[in-house]
């Protein structure tokens, strides 16, 4: 009876390993396919050949995309867009979410500056007014049209305020015994402490503009001006390289539009691809603080 | 006394640079958050965008009688519905399936892989993931197809055919957030008490009583929280997902509230209309998140602030 037991107990451990195993690599698998894809030689991708190992391997996918301008041109709109929003969301959260951890009794107007903040998060105007602001404050077809409109994100300052607030409230009264103002106080000892929390709100403010589309899509008419992502839509959706003058000869042999397709979906994968391991401990923090609370 | 107006003055002068700091983000909040909510007006209007918010005729609730008056509207609530409802119920399952089976695993690096790999497409774009199943989905060259051709199956247009395009639109959303949701069961299951596992096994219960009489019932609460929560978002069927993977010959089975609301504005420049689907999502939505908020609290004992 007992071993038998342990017979079925083994036999499970076993097949829930395998499963696990076939299912991950079954998730990991159109991923894999596009790295072999944008590797392989167009001739074996035609043919139906390339499965997660590349055949008939070359980079001349990667030579003509980083040759490219478009796609040059919109890496680099990315970049900057990630420079800036980054910088500016960052500042904003901690400078907004400094005084609202501050207790009613330091900082009277908090509940009013906190309800107008959360207030945002229930309501919205929706995308045609939300345009017609971007669009009446100047920003069309600028880059600050992808940053300003998403530079404070509600629930970053909420995270940040919670942080602020489960500090020592002596922090804050021998800071002011020593005669720091408040700018002091946040700049050199709250900033300090509170890196962390920081790094892990700079990492998906990082990877929320990486991903965005969207914005560059309705807010930039000229497409020299889209992101990385927003170009890539058009790729996708037209599946027509239009820009793919063959100025490389010698290249064409290998490449095609789904060797370039694959090429360009995984060059922009990477940065997120290298980050997201990193997030993922505090992220299981943060989740577990707001979820399992009750 | 002196000391006491020292003291005041002081206080004054500290939450003056409260006030300062909050400046950049209220100037922001106002214009990007609360501008287009004052421009919600338009959706009872006649707009004539070169007449502004409030130069257009006033036009009550024709905009919104004019929408549900189209033969559309309400195979496009009926779609969101659907969708979105799919989505939730596997949404539940198959997180909540893995959670247990990894939580079995008592090898800590094959399990820190296996969640590392499933977690990974939460963090790609929309854009992203639909290049590559429209890649491997094509009727035309496809790996998908040409497996089936290799079975002797003739070759399925996925995005192409309403019932399989939906189908892909929920397996796909699961490939997405699979890994986000099983970290929540993952620590769900972690915080049940591990003596009831051994007074369970003192008792002769094997490993799957125990899961089906323990674990499953301890993550009870947690269950009842997230579905009832989600309730709140049954009117975002998923923007970035639906309008990267669809086509005109799916509209009747794939268009959702988003996206005709997309079209209808900034295809059609329809602005008031588009303004009153929003609106009426909006309000929809907002009944249901008060709905989920009340119930959550209620079933358990769950609190936003």
């Amino acid at each position: 009876m007992i071993e038998r037991r342990t017979f079925s107990r083994k036999l499970f451990i076993y097949a829930n390993y395998i499963f696990l195993a076939l299912f991950s690599l079954t998730c990991l698998f159109p991923i894999a396919h596009m790295a072999a894809m944008s590797l392989s030689s167009n001739a074996a991708v035609t043919a139906g050949w390339v499965t997660v190992w590349p055949i008939g391997f070359n980079l001349d996918s990667y030579k003509y995309i980083f040759s490219n301008n478009v796609f040059m041109n919109t890496v680099g709109v990315s970049f900057q867009r990630l420079f800036l929003g980054v910088s500016i969301s960052l500042t904003l959260t901690v400078l907004a979410a400094y005084p609202l951890s501050k207790s009613q009794l330091k900082f009277r107007s908090r509940t009013a500056y906190s309800w107008f903040f959360v207030v945002t998060m229930i309501f919205n105007g929706g995308l045609i007014p939300t345009f017609m602001v971007v669009k009446e404050t100047g920003l069309m077809d600028s880059i600050w049209a992808l940053v300003l409109p998403s530079a404070v994100n509600v629930f970053n300052v909420v995270l940040m305020l919670n942080f602020f607030r489960t500090q020592p409230h002596e922090l804050d009264e021998s800071a002011q015994m020593d005669g720091a103002g408040a700018w002091r106080t946040l700049w050199s000892i709250y900033l300090p402490i509170s890196m962390p929390s920081l790094a892990t709100i700079a990492l998906f403010t990082i990877i929320f503009h990486w991903n965005s589309w969207f914005d560059g899509m309705i807010y930039m008419n000229s497409p020299s001006n889209y992101p990385l992502q927003t170009y890539l839509r058009t790729v996708i959706v037209s599946r027509d390289l239009t820009n793919m003058n063959a100025n490389d000869l010698s290249l064409i042999a290998n490449i095609s539009n789904r060797t370039v397709m694959a090429a360009q979906l995984f060059v922009s994968m990477l940065p997120v691809l290298c980050i997201y391991p990193f997030l993922q401990k505090y992220f299981v923090k943060g989740i577990v603080l707001g979820s399992v609370k009750g | 006394m002196s000391m006491e107006l020292k003291g005041t003055h002081k206080r004054r002068l500290s939450t003056g640079a409260y006030h300062l700091m909050l400046l950049p983000a209220v100037i922001l909040v106002l214009i990007y958050s609360y501008g287009p909510i004052v421009g919600i007006v338009i959706s009872f209007q006649d707009f004539i965008p070169s007449n502004g918010w409030f130069g257009s005729e006033w036009i009550g609730l024709d905009n919104f009688k004019y929408v549900f008056g189209m033969p559309n509207t309400m195979q496009v609530i009926g779609n969101t519905l659907l969708i979105s409802f799919l989505k939730m119920i596997v949404g539940i399952v198959f997180p909540l399936g893995l959670a247990i089976l990894l939580n079995e695993v008592k090898n800590v690096l094959f399990k820190r892989t296996v969640q590392t790999v499933v977690y990974m497409p939460y963090f790609l774009s929309w854009i992203i993931l639909s290049g590559i199943l429209i890649d491997i989905l094509s009727p035309s060259g496809g790996i998908v197809n040409n497996f089936l051709a290799f079975l002797g199956i003739e070759p399925i247009y996925f995005l192409g055919e309403g019932p399989w395009f939906r189908f892909i639109l929920v397996a796909s959303h699961i490939w997405k957030e699979l890994g986000f949701d099983t970290i929540v069961y993952l620590a769900a299951i972690l915080s049940i008490d591990k003596s009831l596992y051994e007074a369970a096994s003192l008792d002769g219960a094997g490993h799957m009583k125990q899961m089906w009489h323990i674990t499953l019932p301890g993550m009870r609460p947690i269950i009842v929280l997230l579905s009832v929560l989600s309730l709140g978002n049954i009117l975002n069927a998923g923007f970035d997902q639906v309008f990267n993977l669809y086509s005109p010959q799916v509209y009747s089975s794939a268009d959702i509230l988003d996206t005709y609301v997309y079209r209808i504005g900034m295809e059609q420049m329809q602005y008031g209309v588009a303004t009153a689907v929003g609106l009426f999502k909006s309000f929809v939505s907002f009944v249901f998140i008060c709905t989920s908020y009340l119930l959550a609290y209620r079933l358990a004992n769950y609190r936003i602030f």
